[in-house]
């Protein structure tokens, strides 16, 4: 197996979005782990890992994959999911923070060492405000908390440091 | 446990207690969505049911694989009888009031963060790989309960006498949980001063009594279940035993 990250078939796989995050592609997120093509077969393999064990995306995420590697010029394509090491929001890239931000939703705070980390502040992702306050601890999606700003009144989601 | 006639607990007896905990509590959980006091909460408990059954389908779907007999994670979710079950009693006794599913989901959480960061280290590395990840989720879920025991225990007269009876209701079925099993590769007994680390400051915080240690009931681990677990199993499978391999 070699890996081989600057092959079609990894820019074929980074294209696809997560489905509830409809702005970051599993690359910015974090999800897509690594794309190795076999040598010998040609054989794409793709890795990834869920934000939430229980996250109802990954069967979407799965078939867009398989679906994008096939047009791709890889029909056989595999996909693969590991567990560890478990997903951490320290591996939204940075452009995946400036696209959350863009979209309404306060990119999260380092996840640090701490199983839950201590929430410094949420900025608003509309006006910029730190005077903002959290509504409810759960939100949309198992990543997601939902916020108000005291500033501009207006309502945001924010992806939880994890 | 082990009389004459009872064969010996296997690894696969343990998962499936570990899986079967999580399975069983996420379907309690689930009861409350659209019957939660407020919006937010049903939002959060469906969450928390959400994070319990992704745990619990990797946890079944790895006990299936190991145990070797063709059954995956629908077959051992949908195709078992409550004595075939292996989880705790505590997470089978109905949701009562919200201060009840509130200590549930407190004692429970409590239970399995020290359980999770202990497994993530084991020598079964796959089972490794999901205690670290489920870890970091029941993290939130022990926030969670134990903001809401706090609020409860130390709010209005009448949410402190519900959530003191619930805690001391429920405070038996916690021994359970901590009976050694010769098939863990964590001593459960082990987990306790950690479980105890968890609970007994917020108990204090929401000016709750400790309740005393004694007798404690258990058997959920021997497949020995309350009838409660008999209605909660025949509403989640109706469906896959009516109509076998049925796909939305």
């Amino acid at each position: 197996m070699s890996a081989d990250r600057s092959s079609a078939a990894r820019r074929a796989a980074a294209t696809v979005v997560d489905p509830e995050l409809r702005v970051l592609t599993i690359e910015d997120l974090g999800v897509l782990r690594d794309v190795t093509e076999d040598a010998a077969t040609g054989r794409v393999t793709v890795t990834i890992t869920p934000t939430y064990t229980g996250c109802p995306a990954m069967d979407v995420i799965r078939a867009d994959l398989r679906a994008a590697l096939a047009a791709a010029g890889h029909p056989d394509a595999e996909v693969v999911t590991v567990f560890a090491p478990a997903w951490s929001t320290d591996w939204i890239s940075g452009a995946g923070r400036a696209k959350l931000a863009a979209a309404g939703i306060a990119p999260p705070g380092p996840a640090g060492g701490r199983p839950v980390p201590v929430t410094l502040g949420v900025r608003c992702p509309h006006c910029g405000a730190a005077d903002t306050q959290q509504v409810s601890r759960f939100g949309s999606t198992a990543c997601k908390s939902l916020w108000r700003c005291r500033a501009c009144r207006e309502p945001f989601d924010h992806l939880r440091a994890f | 446990m082990n009389t004459p006639g009872t064969p010996a607990r296997t690894t696969v007896d343990y998962l499936l207690g570990l899986g079967d905990d999580a399975l069983v509590a996420a379907q309690r959980l689930g009861e409350w969505v659209t019957a939660a006091p407020e919006l937010e909460e049903d939002v959060a408990l469906a969450n928390i049911a959400l994070d319990q059954l992704g745990a619990a389908r990797l946890l079944l779907s790895h006990a299936g694989e190991l145990e070797g007999a063709g059954r995956d994670e629908d077959a051992l979710a949908y195709l078992r009888s409550d004595r075939e079950y292996r989880n705790c009693l505590l997470v089978e006794l109905p949701n009562g009031d919200f201060a009840t599913t509130m200590a549930k989901l407190l004692f429970l959480s409590a239970y399995q963060l020290p359980l999770y960061a202990a497994l993530s280290g084991c020598a079964d590395e796959r089972l490794a790989a999901i205690a670290g990840k489920a870890r970091k989720e029941v993290a939130y879920h022990l926030d969670h309960a134990s903001i809401w025991t706090v609020r409860l225990g130390d709010g209005t007269p009448e949410s402190h006498r519900r959530m003191r009876a619930a805690v001391a209701e429920l405070w038996p079925y916690t021994n359970e949980l901590f009976v050694a099993d010769p098939a863990a590769p964590v001593d459960p007994a082990g987990l306790r001063s950690a479980f105890l680390a968890n609970v007994e400051p917020v108990l204090e915080t929401a000016t709750l009594e400790r309740p005393a240690d004694g007798w404690g009931p258990d058997g959920g681990r021997a497949g020995l279940h309350t009838e409660h677990l008999s209605y909660l199993l025949a509403e989640m499978q109706v469906l896959h035993r009516a109509h076998p391999g049925a796909r939305w």
